[in-house]
């Protein structure tokens, strides 16, 4: 850790990890300190250069945090030669954020939690809640002083699942993280979203469906601890300490599940099955269950 | 249709952009977002005019006009917060407006593809501006047929 933790909140007080999140006021007292990086990361490739907070480099998932050929994300060089390029060094404090309630920049913070970032974080209430609050943004885009950002192999075990594992996972806790639409089968996309391509319809046999929003208030910032439990632990059923594997479409909008799961509520055990529905809704053999109830793992 | 011919309202964009090194182009996507027209004040409370681009990932909604001369003019609308949508819009608005049935009729259909845009804002993103273009034709062809 390079900056100290926003220890001002007495909601991030209450979390597991309370220091991955950090609020407007903290981060505007402190831009342009060293050590500290901003990141906006967004649905929408142009928005940072509509206007971002004053000295954030963007990263773009399509374009930059996966590899343009086959379907994962770039390896260690290439994410030191992106880390490098942003002038971000390795125990810089990282804070994320972006559009849609921080769902590419809960994106962003997994990926980089992949290759062992230590200090991550997001804005609560992402952009939309810093310029609500009326914080300054600016067109002038950071040239900044390229790093020499080490090497670093991804560690693909700890936090993330590919099908394989998800197979091996059944009969322990799965959280399908899209729409009811999406859960029941009656569509394969995000309600109001391209079509990405799967070619069956319905969730993972056992999943409970809590769609990723729920964990966001109004104002868009996460729900307080007590209200989060009442979701995952109360309507879910997950127990503390459980081994939990998040997922939906493209492994999107899962990442801000982990993070609520991983560094809200302390499930250290909590993976992100980045393959998600694309994967699974389009792999021959694998169990589906149709409609709104889990369903049962097959014989 | 199956001849396809390049009308040179397009043409002048897509080499616009090719024109640029490709870091620069996202520059230019952006003043076209900007100067996305505004819905004519006739069409703005007609929603049920405007046809949702599915395969865009934001909200954005189109309307081709066929007027009585045989004219095309599309209009589209689309928030602040999607810049990337509406610069495509913007795109599709000025390239096809005024033209003739047949000539918008005639733009080919990988037109999206071919304006250098696709490494800069990904193969994924540009589908939604192909979904606009077609949608638009369809459009363009059900107005004109009698």
């Amino acid at each position: 850790m390079t900056v100290e933790f926003d220890s001002g909140s007495p909601k991030f007080g209450e979390y597991a990890h309370p220091g991955r999140l950090v609020t407007g006021d903290w981060l505007e007292q402190r831009l342009g300190q060293p050590g500290l990086v901003v990141v906006e990361s967004d649905e929408d490739v142009l928005l940072y250069e509509t206007g971002h907070i004053p000295g954030a480099v963007k990263v773009d998932w399509h374009t930059e945090l996966n590899d343009p050929v086959v379907r994962d994300y770039v390896d260690g060089a290439g994410f030191a030669a992106l880390l490098s390029r942003k002038g971000i060094s390795r125990d810089d404090t990282i804070v994320v954020y972006g559009d849609k309630n921080n769902w590419w920049a809960a994106y962003a913070l997994w990926v980089f939690s992949l290759f062992g970032h230590e200090d991550v974080r997001l804005l609560d209430g992402g952009r939309d809640r810093w310029i609500a609050e009326g914080r300054p943004l600016t067109t002038d885009v950071p040239a900044p002083a390229p790093t020499d950002y080490p090497v670093v192999e991804r560690d693909d075990s700890t936090l993330r699942a590919y099908r394989d594992d998800v197979l091996a996972h059944l009969g322990k806790p799965l959280i399908d993280v899209r729409s009811p639409e999406e859960y029941t089968g009656a569509r394969t996309t995000a309600p109001a979203y391209p079509e990405e391509g799967a070619l069956r319809a319905g969730h993972i046999p056992t999943a409970q469906n809590v769609p990723w929003a729920r964990a966001v208030a109004e104002d868009g910032t996460f729900k307080p601890r007590a209200e989060l439990e009442a979701i995952y632990l109360g309507e879910a059923g997950l127990k503390p300490g459980d081994d939990v594997v998040a997922y939906c479409r493209i492994g999107e909008r899962s990442s801000h599940t982990w993070f609520v799961l991983q560094h809200l509520l302390g499930f250290e055990n909590a993976r992100n099955y980045d393959g998600s529905w694309t994967e699974w809704g389009s792999a021959v053999r694998v169990p589906i269950v149709a409609g709104a109830e889990p369903g049962a793992i097959p014989a | 249709m199956s001849t396809t011919s390049l009308p040179a309202s397009l043409a002048g964009i897509r080499d616009e952009f090719l024109e640029l090194p490709e870091n620069e182009r996202l520059q230019l996507l952006l003043e076209f977002s900007q100067e996305l027209p505004a819905i004519p004040a006739a069409l703005q409370d007609r929603a049920d005019l405007y046809e949702r681009v599915a395969e865009c990932q934001s909200p954005v909604y189109i309307f081709v006009e066929v007027d009585a001369g045989s004219l095309v003019h599309m209009h589209a609308t689309a928030p602040a917060e999607a810049p990337t949508t509406r610069g495509f819009a913007s795109i599709l608005a000025q390239g096809l407006e005024g033209l003739t049935a047949e000539e918008a009729l005639s733009v080919p259909d990988d037109y999206p593809q071919s304006i250098g845009l696709t490494r800069v804002v990904s193969p994924l993103r540009i589908a939604g501006m192909t979904g606009m273009l077609l949608r638009a034709k369809r459009q363009i062809r059900e107005k004109t047929a009698s």
